[in-house]
């Protein structure tokens, strides 16, 4: 049994899900092999600190009451930096200008020699380069899983599942909240305005959801893919991107006369990444409704494969999280 | 009349301008030529590939001549385009003068608007079209497109174009 500790930095739906994951699969963890000690928590106020390992069900309630994690007045980066443990669960905002408090994160986690598993796109997107090479230098483990698609394996199906095969294109659809509002305009015959006001209401898009409808999310995700996976050394300012917010209920009915849908697509090849509302056939596998995510990624050995998932949501999220944290430990 | 042509040339020196003689003997304009000189055929001629147009009266002038001139015609298409796609538009379309819109892919003679149709749901607001192209191949499509995108650009419209073009 290999006895990892581990942080968890920033407890949203994303740092929630994770304690709650790691509660219900504790046994499977044990069973092979991995026994996960969670010694700190932190959220934007307070932290948690427990060498013998924090009680995930009690943090989850106190969160849940008080809108605090813990007592104690300790940052995240100060946890990274003075607190010794093997793993840094890094599940902070996403800041796509600066790479934010998870870009200052990792990179104490790097100088440390910990590993780090992410779910924050910020600081990939924006500083690629940079940290996998500070994650190289310190032989630490650098996973992100969770940044790109959610539930959906994106990263991990590229390069650890289709491994030998040389990625050629991929495109699909990575905003679970761009694909709602379009996908209820078509259905309503409403204005984007409407619609977006629905998917606020229904927590499926944030207060301020210029991220999303902008295409800057889809934009970032991108960036990951094609440096992770097409070995690019490109920055978020590389994606032309336009976003969902000129869109009409009229174009909307006119593309569905001519039989097509209307998607949000990113896509990434040898010459561009690009995110831009799409004409997408209605029996093409790229046509999923709702808050569904899909990609298509063709392959030179393997030809086209298409993955259809949530992308989004505080487990499915916390899945993907797992997932990186099972790899890197399993062996 | 748009005319798609395939012939073979013998493989000896100012074959290609043999034939393209007879198109512009009869006033043809030439669209496109496509010379596969690595596609040798079994009979060691070499493929072309031709496109442009011309009065349907002189299209069987220009087979007799070429034939006479002891190139084969292969095959002959008439039909004009190849390719058929679709793009929808949003913005202030009529406003931004659609005429010219048009015209301008039009004019490429290699690709055409041959159906639009227009949703204009109240003044002010902006309208969507739904523009029907044709053109002579993906290629030309695909450069169809891009010029819409660069005269949307100028004129602030929004092109939403099919995936997989590029
Ligand atoms: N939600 C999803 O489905 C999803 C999917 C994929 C990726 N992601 C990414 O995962 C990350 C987390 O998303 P989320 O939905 O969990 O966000 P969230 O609900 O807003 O949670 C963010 C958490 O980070 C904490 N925090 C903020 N600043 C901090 C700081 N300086 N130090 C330590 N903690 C800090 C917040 O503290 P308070 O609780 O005190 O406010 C909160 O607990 C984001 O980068 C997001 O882009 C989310």
């Amino acid at each position: 049994m290999k006895t990892i500790r581990a942080s968890i930095i920033g407890f949203g739906a994303v740092g929630r899900g994770v304690a709650q994951v790691l509660l219900d699969k504790n046994d499977y963890l044990q069973s092979i092999g991995i026994d996960m000690r969670i010694v700190a928590i932190a959220d934007s106020k307070t932290a948690l600190v427990d060498h013998q390992g924090v009680d995930l069900e009690s943090a989850l309630s106190r969160k849940k009451e008080t809108g605090t994690v813990g007592s104690e007045i300790m940052s995240g980066t100060e946890i990274i930096r003075t607190l010794d443990h093997e793993l840094v669960i890094e599940t902070t905002p996403t800041d796509i200008d600066t790479g934010g408090v998870g870009l200052i994160n990792m990179m104490a986690a790097f100088e440390r020699c910990m590993d780090v598993v992410t779910s924050n796109k910020g600081p990939l997107a924006l500083k690629y380069g940079e940290v996998i090479a500070a994650a190289k230098k310190s032989g630490s483990h650098c996973r992100f899983e969770a940044t790109v698609g959610g539930a959906m394996p994106v990263i991990n199906l590229a390069c650890d599942v289709l491994a030998g095969n040389r990625m050629i294109s991929m495109e699909g659809i990575f905003n679970g909240t761009c694909n709602y509002i379009l996908s209820r305009m078509m259905e309503e015959q409403a204005p984007y305005e409407q619609m977006l006001a629905e998917a606020q209401e229904l927590g499926i898009a944030e207060k301020d959801p210029t991220y999303d409808v902008e295409g800057i999310d889809t934009a970032s995700k991108l960036v990951i893919v094609a440096n992770s996976i097409f070995g690019m050394n490109a920055s978020y300012r590389d994606v032309t991107v336009t976003g969902i917010t000129r869109i009409t209920p009229e174009a909307l009915s006119l593309a569905n006369a001519d039989g097509f849908a209307i998607k949000l697509i990113g896509e990434v090849n040898d010459s561009r990444i690009n995110v831009a509302p799409k004409l997408v056939p209605l029996s093409h596998p790229l046509a999923v409704g709702g808050t569904l995510n899909v990609f298509s990624v063709q392959t030179d050995l393997a030809g086209p494969i298409t993955i259809t998932g949530k992308g989004a949501g505080s487990i499915e999220t916390a899945s993907a999280i797992l997932s990186d944290i099972i790899n890197i430990y399993k062996n | 009349m748009r005319v798609s042509m395939d012939l073979e040339l013998k493989d000896i020196p100012g074959q290609l301008v043999l034939a393209l003689k007879p198109v512009s003997e009869f006033k043809g304009n030439l669209i496109s030529v496509v010379h596969h000189h690595e596609k040798k055929t079994p009979r060691g001629k070499i493929p072309v590939h031709l496109v442009f147009e011309i009065k349907p009266d002189h299209l069987d002038n220009i087979i007799s001549l070429l034939e006479e001139s002891g190139i084969s015609v292969v095959s002959v298409d008439e039909k004009r385009y190849l390719e058929h796609g679709a793009v929808i538009l949003i913005g202030h379309i009529v406003h931004t003068d659609i005429k010219d819109t048009i015209d301008k892919v039009d004019n490429t003679g290699y690709a055409e608007i041959v159906d639009l149709n227009l949703s204009m749901p109240r003044v002010n607001r902006p309208s969507s079209a739904s523009l029907k192209i044709d053109a002579v191949s993906k290629q030309h499509m695909s450069a169809a497109i891009e010029l819409l995108k660069s005269i949307a650009k100028e004129k602030d419209l929004l092109v939403i174009e099919p995936i997989g073009i590029n």
